[in-house]
């Protein structure tokens, strides 16, 4: 034990003794080390990140796994009552306790700004879409049960609405009148919420309660506007539930809707009821994947590159070290010491290159600029720095630190202590 | 009890695509505590490769070869390691100092190897000795910034910091003018005497192999003890 415990720090040591004797070669290797660790995370760590963004925009765009949408249609060319439509949706998330449920109706209303009114692209929705679609608000909150309640209509609008308004203070209650047109009043609204948006977005564009819009409409049927980006008429229904019971759910749900909707008389009277998913992760398997790949293939490319400029650099080093490796042989040094010194020299120093490339990486990714250019905007949880890329930078150090030093050592041990002396 | 002990070793090697090479062909020499021995010999005689035997860094094809009395065929590799580290002090003709460390950690780096005391307080070891051998203002220079004689005395401060009980110099004045080789050789002469060590000096020089008591000389890896006066006459001459 005791001699384990010296030899340990007898080789740290040498490890460090060489490691200041040789600091400039050491320094030219290790910067390699570190660059290519370096690289390794940030590639890591950025394709983490622009993962999270692909995947956060889907679920803005088509709801998180897994979102079902239900549909009906009727065969004849009869509109299907959308308030038999809403009490069946209205049933069936009482009937299976899902809590996150939404319709959404593509819709515009007509908004007046200082520059003139403009028809806004309206998404009248219920109050659990905020969170199955991960909507992000920069002020304000997003609609509650107490909105639901109100007499005026909330609205969650994008920062270019609220901007065209003059960005005023939320908790000063600003407000809009929808409809309003040519002296005519409009239906006043209440902003209680704005959210971000992307660099390619150059409209306003607003959220409202769906209950809202329905009163709304029905109290004052002029208010409505035909949208001008093709949505309108029908109401999506929309539900988030867990994954796993995704499948037996549409089922039940195709087969409750099929079964509410039917005519009075029996049969389905010609009525297409249709479940789906839409959102990323429909098809089971990973929509990341074909992206992990390519960027773990760029990952270990750079790292085999590193590793094998170290490689190089250790061989060479070592051949110029035979003569020395002799002479600490011929006064007690042990194959088993020596090997072990080796290493350690070579792991220990790409361990801190490592640490150093690490650190460079964090540096790297979590600043706002990259941030900013990475995310553009639309990344609500932006993640931290992901803890496995720094982990996979440090082991892949270590490994390359071991491998490296491997055949330097081999190389070491094999060294014939009287002609390493003479070399 | 002999220190160390060859009996009718044979070392041979086998070149690729040749026949054996015998370099060393039933060598007898027994070596006691304090013996002073030298060994002449011309290039390519086997001195090399008795030196590995000697410092137990090769093992005989046949033969027998005991430190302490025990074979040393007995030992596993890490062990005779630790014997030679422990027992054994080299002085190399190119002095051999590792370069970019000071004197005082060349003369420490044996002790890396040390277990117990002698590990911890290597710093402290290494300094007395370079004291010993009349370095103790030259601790702090790398071995460029020393002169020949200083060199290799710090090299016979390595080899002695462990307190070997054999010292094995291979053309320890080799690189070194007359003055200062004489001078070396009585410095290795007086630290071996006063640590009751065995000395083996490989030398092709007769000067320097007079110095010690017992004299062999090996020729065509055959080892057979010299004539002192011969070697003396030989010296005389050199001289």
């Amino acid at each position: 034990m005791k001699r384990a415990f010296t030899s340990l720090v007898g080789a740290v040591v040498e490890a460090w003794q060489e490691l200041r004797v040789h600091r400039t070669r050491v320094l030219l290797s290790l910067i390699g080390v570190a660059v290519a660790v370096c690289s390794l995370t940030t590639v890591v760590a950025l394709g983490g990140i622009m993962q999270q963004a692909n995947q956060e925009l889907s679920e803005r765009q088509s709801g998180r796994p897994a979102s079902l949408f239900v549909s009906a249609f009727s065969n004849q060319g009869t509109a299907i009552d959308s308030a038999t439509m809403d009490a069946t949706w209205a049933e069936t998330l009482a009937r299976y306790d899902i809590t996150y449920g939404s319709r959404v109706l593509q819709t515009a209303q007509a908004v007046p700004f200082t520059t003139g009114v403009v028809d806004v692209q309206t998404q009248a929705v219920d109050q659990p879409y905020g969170e199955m679609h991960r909507v992000r608000l920069t002020e304000g909150e997003w609609f509650t049960a107490d909105d639901a309640a109100g007499l005026a209509p909330a609205l969650v609008v994008n920062q270019i609405f609220w901007e065209r308004l003059g960005s005023p203070e939320l908790r000063t209650h600003p407000t809009v009148e929808l409809g309003a047109q040519g002296g005519r009043p409009g239906t006043t609204a209440v902003i209680v919420g704005v959210y971000p948006v992307s660099s390619y977005e150059t409209e306003p564009a607003m959220f409202m309660l769906a209950d809202q819009l329905s009163a709304m409409t029905a109290a004052r049927p002029s208010v409505a506007v035909q949208d001008p980006y093709g949505g309108g008429g029908s109401t999506q229904y929309e539900m988030w539930v867990p994954p796993a019971i995704s499948e037996q759910l549409m089922e039940v749900v195709k087969r409750d809707f099929t079964s509410a909707l039917a005519t009075p008389g029996g049969g389905t009277g010609g009525v297409q009821v249709d479940v789906y998913r839409q959102d990323y992760a429909q098809y089971g398997d990973d929509p990341f994947l074909v992206t992990k790949l390519v960027v773990g293939g760029i990952a270990v490319l750079v790292l085999l590159l590193g590793a094998l400029g170290l490689v190089n650099i250790a061989l060479v080093t070592v051949k110029q070290r035979v003569r020395e490796i002799g002479i600490r042989r011929s006064f007690g040094a042990t194959a088993g010491r020596v090997f072990f010194s080796v290493m350690m020299e070579s792991v220990v120093a790409t361990i801190a290159a490592g640490a150093v490339g690490v650190i460079a990486s964090v540096l790297l990714v979590q600043n706002p600029w990259t941030m900013d250019l990475i995310g553009q905007g639309l990344v609500s949880d932006f993640p931290p720095f992901p803890a496995e890329a720094a982990v996979l930078g440090l082991v892949a150090a270590t490994a390359v630190g071991a491998l490296a030093g491997l055949l330097p050592a081999l190389v070491a041990v094999r060294v014939k202590v009287i002609d390493a002396i003479r070399y | 009890m002999s220190l160390l002990e060859l009996r009718d070793v044979t070392r041979t090697v086998i070149p690729p695509d040749q026949p054996a090479l015998t370099i060393l062909n039933g060598v007898d020499l027994t070596v006691e505590a304090g013996d002073r021995i030298s060994i002449v010999g011309r290039s390519g005689s086997g001195k090399s490769t008795l030196l590995n035997l000697l410092g137990l860094l090769d093992m005989p094809t046949s033969g027998l070869l005991t430190f302490d009395d025990r074979p040393v065929k007995s030992y596993s590799g890490a062990a005779r390691d630790r014997v030679r580290g422990a027992q054994i002090g080299f002085v190399f003709q190119q002095f051999n100092l590792l370069p970019g460390r000071t004197a005082l950690e060349n003369v420490a780096m044996p002790l890396l190897y040390a277990e117990g005391r002698s590990f911890w307080r290597r710093k402290k070891l290494a300094a007395d000795m370079l004291e010993e051998v009349g370095l103790g203002n030259r601790m702090h220079s790398m071995p460029d910034r020393l002169s020949g004689g200083e060199q290799q005395r710090v090299a016979i401060a390595r080899s002695l910091v462990r307190g070997p009980r054999l010292i094995l110099a291979d053309e320890p004045t080799g690189a070194l003018d007359l003055d200062t080789g004489s001078s070396v050789m009585q410095l290795i002469d007086d630290v071996a005497t006063r640590t009751g060590a065995a000395l083996v000096t490989i030398t092709h020089d007769p000067a320097i192999a007079a110095r010690a008591r017992d004299h062999f000389r090996l020729d065509r890896g055959v080892l057979t003890r010299a004539d002192s006066d011969e070697l003396a006459a030989a010296s005389e001459a050199l001289s």
